[in-house]
């Protein structure tokens, strides 16, 4: 493509069906304590 | 849904649903913007600026990106899969604290209540009903939180020797976090720290008159020339084990891209730094009406940040770190925060409550380490609160990255944890596009 560049090819909602194990750090459990962001947590099963 | 936004001299279209991020040129972005991909009619007015053929060349790129579902995704319904089961507990060891910080949300560290510490027996019981509620959970999370842990670092040891003991016995795997302001450690502390610690959370606000202006000792003196020496002595024995400095911003300090880079300056490289949640009333708070600065602030932080990656002396902020393909998964995502029930926390009195910052306010005590949690009905409103279910999130383009904001923000500022915190929200949205603008560079 000449005008967009995609920056990631993971589809969130495609290949979940082994996903959600709920193993994952809680979000407010790392360095904010005041906030809630998921996008930044790692997945234990990747 | 899309999102279409600029920063930095760049251009990005946010596909919602399907999580994908495109980066375009002026032309494809005038087309979104002046809607006239979906409504051709609109067209004449980009073609007054841009030859024809390679309007619609341009089209054509955005046609074959709605075919394969990576533009304009229809949303998808997802039935949260995550069962709410126990994982993760903030352990308030310490309802004393050696500071008095200005902002402290724990009102100088008793949570507005007496002075107290945890003791080993309260804190086993803690222990034992996080193993006993966990069940299909390996991985444990404890936080040691305060007021200051440091202050009843005996039992924080007796504790993590009681969690290694039982851990084996359950199938379980215990990783410790604590947070602390520094000033007790010492050679003995830290070494035991960095050997049996997952994580470390370091309170610095960054330049010495912001840190010394909020955060004091009990003699009302600053803190930074004390505690600074004590954290590079810790990170630099800790090797490559996590750890973060700790920061929070108020409208004292709106200009806090100077704050990380004094913090870099000294040599950290893992970096939190947080917008203060307050009452309004507070002189330090943020309002509305710094909203806009702030998020000025997040592009010059976003532009120093890229800056010194390019340099090879990067660093890592915690809000930017967003990983677009190797992220969590989808039920994470509509799962949110996990207060009430993925996570709790307990005084040192036993007290349960759904999460440290809501300690202090009786009404939300929802059992204790005998009981274990009886009041359901709080831990179930926050379960059903989520992105699937919150009027504004429901409809937002950051809610996939977000998870729907902090339910105790939420209910301080409108008293629903249906409604989110909307500085916060303005904030969150920010340091996504921030953070979207630096996965470009790579």
């Amino acid at each position: 493509m000449k005008h967009i560049k995609q920056l990631n090819n993971k589809n969130i909602m495609k290949n979940i069906a082994n996903k959600g194990c709920g193993e994952c750090q809680t979000s407010c459990q790392s360095a904010c304590k005041t906030s809630c962001t998921v996008g930044n947590q790692k997945c234990e099963n990747n | 849904m899309i999102h279409f936004f600029e920063i930095l001299n760049k251009k990005y279209i946010v596909d919602v649903n399907s999580g994908i991020v495109h980066e375009v040129d002026d032309l494809v972005y005038d087309i979104i913007k002046e809607d006239a991909y979906k409504n051709r009619d609109n067209l004449s007015k980009i073609y007054k600026n841009y030859d024809k053929k390679i309007v619609d060349e341009s089209i054509d790129e955005l046609k074959s990106l709605e075919e394969k579902e990576l533009l304009y995704t229809k949303e998808k319904h997802i039935v949260p899969k995550i069962k709410p089961t126990l994982k993760s507990m903030c352990l308030n060891i310490a309802h004393d604290c050696n500071f008095l910080c200005e902002y402290c949300f724990a009102s100088k560290g008793n949570f507005g209540g007496k002075k107290e510490l945890m003791s080993y027996e309260t804190g086993k019981k803690a222990f034992d009903y996080l193993v006993q509620n966990s069940k299909g959970r390996k991985n444990l999370e404890v936080d040691f939180f305060g007021g200051e842990p440091l202050m009843n670092f005996q039992v924080v040891k007796d504790l993590v020797e009681y969690g290694r003991k039982i851990e084996k016995k359950h199938n379980k795997n215990f990783r410790f976090t604590i947070t602390t302001n520094g000033m007790l450690l010492n050679e003995d502390n830290i070494d035991y720290i960095n050997k049996n610690f997952h994580n470390v959370v370091l309170s610095l606000d960054g330049r010495k008159s912001v840190n010394d202006n909020m955060r004091k000792d009990r003699a009302n003196k600053g803190t930074y020339d004390k505690i600074v020496p004590k954290f590079k002595n810790l990170v630099d024995k800790r090797g490559d084990k996590d750890y973060f400095i700790r920061g929070t911003f108020t409208r004292e300090n709106l200009d806090f891209t100077q704050d990380v880079k004094n913090i870099k300056n000294l040599g950290f490289d893992i970096i939190s730094m947080e917008p203060v949640v307050t009452e309004e009333k507070n002189f330090f708070s943020i309002k509305k009406e710094h909203v806009e600065t702030v998020k000025k602030e997040y592009e010059k932080l976003c532009q120093y940040y890229i800056d010194k990656k390019n340099e090879g002396d990067g660093f890592n902020f915690f809000h930017f770190e967003i990983d677009l393909d190797g992220g969590p998964c989808i039920y994470k995502k509509i799962s949110g925060c996990g207060a009430g029930n993925e996570y709790v926390a307990v005084t040192p009195s036993g007290d349960i409550y759904p999460c440290h910052q809501f300690v202090g306010e009786e009404k939300f005590i929802i059992g204790n380490v005998e009981t274990g949690i009886t009041e359901k009905e709080i831990p179930n409103s926050m379960y059903k609160s989520n992105i699937t279910t919150k009027d504004k999130c429901r409809d937002c383009w950051a809610k996939y990255f977000c998870g729907g904001g902090c339910h105790a923000n939420a209910y301080n500022f409108n008293r629903s944890f249906k409604i989110p915190y909307e500085v916060g929200c303005e904030f969150e949205k920010k340091r996504i596009e921030c953070a979207i603008r630096i996965k470009s560079e790579e």
